[in-house]
């Protein structure tokens, strides 16, 4: 599993890598009302916004961390989105991509590396 | 945070696991362990305690007791002070000469003097108002005090369970009670929508009653993010957002508090600041008015957010003044302006969100049902 500094998580599952935001993320954030997906399909660049998030307290979005297609997204969020608060890292991910540049997830955060960022 | 003020509840707040925000100048819970969320819907549930210690607490004295400061104070609020009866309470505004509303508070008669309850952020400029405004009155901003609010459906039975006395208050009706936390000064009102008590109580006693209040099962504490979502869905305004120098009590559709004394043809017309526009819009109707608004979709519009008349074309007719998901409601809620011809309930109007129209319905106000013991 991977981390970026926006607070991502990557984990690499056959070739897809399934994204979506860290415990510490979803706690910043509050809790969580809305959550727009974009549609399976999409042809992604890294840092293009591809998920918007509001919380109680503010909007956010979430951008592509790696290059690639779209092959998959968490509808279950779009009517139950205090899901990410409840299980950031399990049942509330956001979508799932199929890399066109895998050597890019290596350029992020392992887990420590990320701890250690969060404190 | 260090150049900022601390409530006397500042050390609870740390001890209950509060995050702290700077507000008006204060240091102040936004949220507690429970969640913005949580919070909402257990005070609309059950009970909520809220610190407000940061709004400016007032105390209006002159010979001859009330009635000359209610109406010295009648030339600078657009309220009928004179016709308030004591151990009761008004909502009010501070109006401009241009009609725009400076401040709005709660305004008490409290036999031999009046009590006003000012916003925080305006404390210090409404304190030279009143000081430069009212002649022969003696002004003493009391900072000696935390004001605690408790709110919700439960709030009547906690607080009669410590303070007997409050069990026969009605909405508005406000009380000086011996107490085993000192004298407090109780209203029962508040900002939630919900049936409940402001109480004033002195500094070095206020962690004690807060605690005593928290140890009921009932009650919960609740930080400044679930005020705003509670008092959006009562659809009270939120001063600076809401109501601003620019926004006239009649635009604001706040006209209620102004009493017939004041209004044209009354014994008492006029005699306030800004009082030509507001008469006028009072009879004649304001170009613009404030709304609800029910956004389709899960959506929240946010405050800025522009309003058209249209899905496509043509330019901003309005703007969100506030706006967020209303917990209770279970959708986005918000308020705003838009001319008179869009303001009718059930007139679709669309919002600019992320660069993309989003419809919303021009609803009525509150959102939630305002739950007051009459």
């Amino acid at each position: 599993m991977k981390f970026t500094e926006e607070h991502e998580w990557l984990r690499a599952e056959g070739d897809t890598v399934t994204v979506g935001i860290t415990a510490h993320a979803a706690e910043q954030l509050g809790d969580v009302v809305f959550v727009e997906l974009p549609e399976a399909g999409t042809t992604v660049a890294r840092d293009d916004e591809v998920v918007v998030i509001e919380s109680v307290k503010a909007a956010s979005d979430i951008r592509a961390p790696i290059d690639g297609e779209i092959v998959e997204v968490n509808e279950a969020l779009v009517d139950a989105p205090g899901k990410v608060n409840e299980d950031p890292l399990g049942d509330a991910w956001f979508f799932r991509i199929r890399p066109s540049e895998p050597g890019q997830m290596d350029e992020y955060m392992d887990e420590a590396a990320y701890n250690d960022l969060v404190g | 945070m260090s150049d900022l003020n601390v409530t006397p509840l500042g050390a609870l707040h740390h001890a209950l696991g509060a995050r702290m925000v700077p507000f008006a100048g204060y240091e102040m819970p936004v949220q507690y362990p429970m969640g913005v969320l949580k919070e909402h819907l257990h005070c609309r549930a059950r009970a909520g305690l809220f610190d407000v210690s940061h709004m400016g607490q007032v105390t209006l004295r002159a010979p001859g007791g009330y009635e000359p400061v209610a109406a010295a104070m009648e030339t600078l609020v657009p309220v009928d002070l004179l016709g308030l009866g004591e151990g009761r309470q008004r909502y009010g505004f501070f109006t401009g000469d241009g009609g725009g509303i400076l401040d709005d508070l709660m305004l008490a008669n409290r036999g031999d003097h009046m009590f006003v309850v000012v916003n925080a952020a305006c404390k210090a400029d409404d304190i030279a108002h009143l000081r430069a405004g009212l002649a022969g009155v003696e002004v003493v901003e009391i900072t000696g005090r935390a004001l605690l609010a408790l709110q919700g459906p439960a709030a009547g039975g906690v607080l009669a369970a410590m303070l007997p006395g409050v069990a026969d208050m009605r909405f508005m009706d406000v009380a000086v009670l011996p107490s085993d936390f000192g004298e407090l000064w109780v209203s029962r009102s508040g900002y939630t929508g919900e049936d409940g008590f402001e109480i004033s109580v002195a500094a070095d006693r206020a962690e004690a009653l807060a605690r005593a209040l928290l140890a009921h099962e009932d009650v919960e504490p609740i930080g400044l993010g679930a005020r705003d979502s509670l008092r959006l869905e009562a659809g009270l305004c939120l001063y600076g957002h809401d109501i601003d120098t620019a926004t006239s009590p009649v635009e604001a559709r706040l006209g209620w508090a102004i009493g017939k004394v004041r209004r044209a043809g009354g014994a008492r017309a006029g005699g306030f600041p800004g009082a030509a526009r507001i008469l006028s819009e009072l009879q004649n109707g304001a170009a613009r008015a404030r709304v609800g608004l029910r956004p389709e979709g899960r959506a929240p519009m946010r405050e800025g957010t522009a309003l058209f008349a249209a899905a496509e074309g043509g330019g901003a007719v309005g703007r969100v003044t506030s706006g967020a998901f209303g917990p209770s409601v279970g959708a986005p809620v918000s308020m705003g302006y838009l001319p008179a011809e869009l303001a009718a309930p059930g007139t679709t109007v669309w919002g600019e969100v992320r660069g993309r129209r989003m419809a919303a319905t021009v609803a009525p106000l509150p959102f939630t049902p305002a739950k007051f013991k009459r």
